[in-house]
């Protein structure tokens, strides 16, 4: 076990952007990652997280029962240079009701290219809930690029839960964000993804949600904002192979030259799914500005609440 | 408080809507603008709020031209404006719009009393998104809201405040109007239809075709209008104005 002190103080800073200074490290399980390294792991009585012996990563087991508690994972690169792969695992036991704050902070100062790769499966057991907070963030004055590149897999078990908040809002240069999962009987998994790019930057997402459990359901919420010369890409399937509900929410906000794709696909493979897509692209609608004019916002001000409203709430 | 002088306004490459409106709004009163449809009411307030610009004519609030400012000039200089048709935003939730509304955070107590006096609980609505889930009725009623939540105003412009608020919250809507204006001396700027708004109207002004047709106090003004009502019946009982 590493302790928390072998943290730089970069990482420090990086982890309040990540998880907003709620890091209780007198008594949650945690593990911290930093440039490719641990900078600090603790387990606890109900989570055990263990290195991985075939790549590197971490499992992260939890018991079946575990209720109220918070495990954090979240992965720092705090200088220009770092390409960092990271496999981590999640066993969630039945019955559990947990949350799990990950994210990655990027920070480079310098002129060479520093990424992310953060390779996370789930596997949630029985009737078991999980929040799974997740938050990308790149800050630094450097040339080099900050690229993040999740992968997510997941495994819902009958009965369970899944909520994934997902937030990429400044910094990052370029991802790419892969989830796909498979839902089982009464299983729920809900996707809230806010993503906003500005500059050049790129960001393309992947959502691929297969329902093969009877009464499943998936609902993915998508709201991004592409602020001058950046584009954005969003891709999702979301497949019904029995009677089961998915809902696809894809909302954009085009700011200047930004730029939005969007291909929603829905596969029905029985007469009793009941799968529905909404999708809506453009530039902030100008009676919202004019509403907030008239309370005494300027256009700049009402803008930013416009799209902080549209991206947080 | 406000004075209008030869406000004239048409629409852009096109028809011609207010044709040398005078008006003014003392302080402290409650003045309802009622008329005809297309005769021009809404293009008045809107005109007053700064969302559109006269082609001609000068505004004046407390004896400041305020004729060039804009939205925002006008709404930190007092003017508060309810839209006809509210916005939706989709991500901003009630209290969020109060808060920008009022200029800081509200305690509990307030908002419960700003959404109670639009007929709205704030336990059910306070953190809900103002979005398309909500009917037409309840984005009025928070539309309204906004305006009670605003702080120096000195003058509240409604337009048409009554459509979509059913019976049982109206009459809280008339009780919030007169309250708002017994207990801060702000003018209120009522465009209506209503027969019970038009009533606790100190002054009542007729805008058709463009023009100031009459005003004066509801005494004056009420039955004149009620007869004109009753005389432009078509034989099948439609309802026909003319300026």
């Amino acid at each position: 076990m590493s302790s928390v002190a072998n943290m730089n103080s970069i990482t420090k800073e990086l982890l309040n952007l990540i998880a907003d200074g709620e890091i209780d490290f007198e008594n949650s399980a945690y593990n911290i990652r930093e440039d490719g390294g641990c900078a600090g792991r603790q387990s606890s009585k109900n989570i055990s997280i263990v290195p991985k012996t075939d790549n590197p990563g971490i499992e992260i087991h939890i018991k079946p029962n575990t209720k109220g508690e918070t495990v954090y994972i979240p992965a720092c690169v705090t200088h220009s240079g770092v390409e960092d792969l990271v496999y981590n695992d999640f066993f969630v036991g039945e019955n559990a009701d947990i949350v799990i704050v990950a994210g990655c902070g990027i920070h480079n100062d310098g002129h060479s290219e520093s990424s992310h790769n953060g390779i996370h499966r789930f596997f949630v057991g029985k009737n078991a809930h999980v929040v799974y907070k997740e938050k990308h963030i790149g800050v630094g004055e450097g040339e080099g690029q900050r690229k993040i590149d999740p992968v997510t897999y997941v495994a819902l078990d009958e009965d369970s839960v899944l909520e994934m908040d997902t937030t990429q809002i400044s910094g990052v240069d370029s991802t790419v964000r892969k989830t796909s999962g498979t839902v089982g009987a009464r299983a729920k998994l809900l996707i809230t993804e806010r993503i906003m790019t500005d500059g050049n930057e790129t960001a393309y997402t992947d959502f691929s949600v297969t329902m093969d459990g009877e009464d499943s359901a998936c609902d993915l919420i998508s709201r991004s904002v592409a602020k001058d010369n950046s584009h954005q890409e969003f891709r999702s399937v979301i497949k019904g192979n029995t009677r089961c509900t998915g809902h696809s929410e894809c909302d954009a906000i085009l700011v200047g030259n930004g730029t939005v794709s969007a291909a929603p696909e829905l596969f029905a493979g029985n007469i009793d799914a009941a799968l529905i897509h909404e999708a809506a692209i453009g530039k902030i609608a100008g009676e919202q500005i004019l509403k907030l004019r008239t309370l005494g916002l300027t256009e700049e001000e009402a803008e930013e609440k416009i799209i902080e409203g549209f991206l947080v709430g | 408080m406000l004075k209008l002088e030869n406000i004239t306004w048409s629409v852009p490459g096109g028809e011609q809507i207010l044709n040398g409106i005078d008006l003014e709004i003392p302080e402290g009163k409650l003045t309802v603008i009622t008329g005809p449809n297309g005769g021009g009411k809404t293009s008045l307030a809107k005109i007053i709020a700064g969302l559109e610009t006269p082609s001609a004519g000068k505004i004046y609030l407390d004896g400041e031209d305020i004729t060039d400012l804009d939205i925002t000039e006008r709404a930190l200089k007092g003017i508060g404006y309810a839209f006809q048709q509210p916005v939706r935003f989709k991500g901003l939730t009630v209290r969020n719009l109060l808060e920008l509304a009022h200029g800081g955070k509200l305690s509990e107590d307030k908002y419960c009393t700003i959404l109670g006096r639009v007929g709205l609980c704030t336990k059910d609505y306070i953190d809900r998104e103002v979005n398309a889930s909500l009917s037409g009725g309840e984005i009025k009623r928070i539309e309204i809201a906004t305006v009670l939540a605003r702080t120096n105003t000195k003058l509240s412009v409604f337009d048409e405040p009554e459509a979509g608020i059913d019976l049982w919250s109206f009459s809280g809507l008339i009780e919030a109007f007169k309250e708002l204006k017994e207990k801060t001396n702000n003018s209120l700027l009522i465009i209506s239809h209503q027969e019970r708004i038009l009533e606790i109207a100190d002054e009542i002004v007729v805008i058709a075709n463009g023009k100031v047709r009459t005003r004066g106090t509801k005494e004056e003004v009420l039955p004149e209008l009620l007869a004109d009502e009753k005389a432009m019946q078509c034989p099948k009982g439609k309802k026909v104005y003319t300026a």
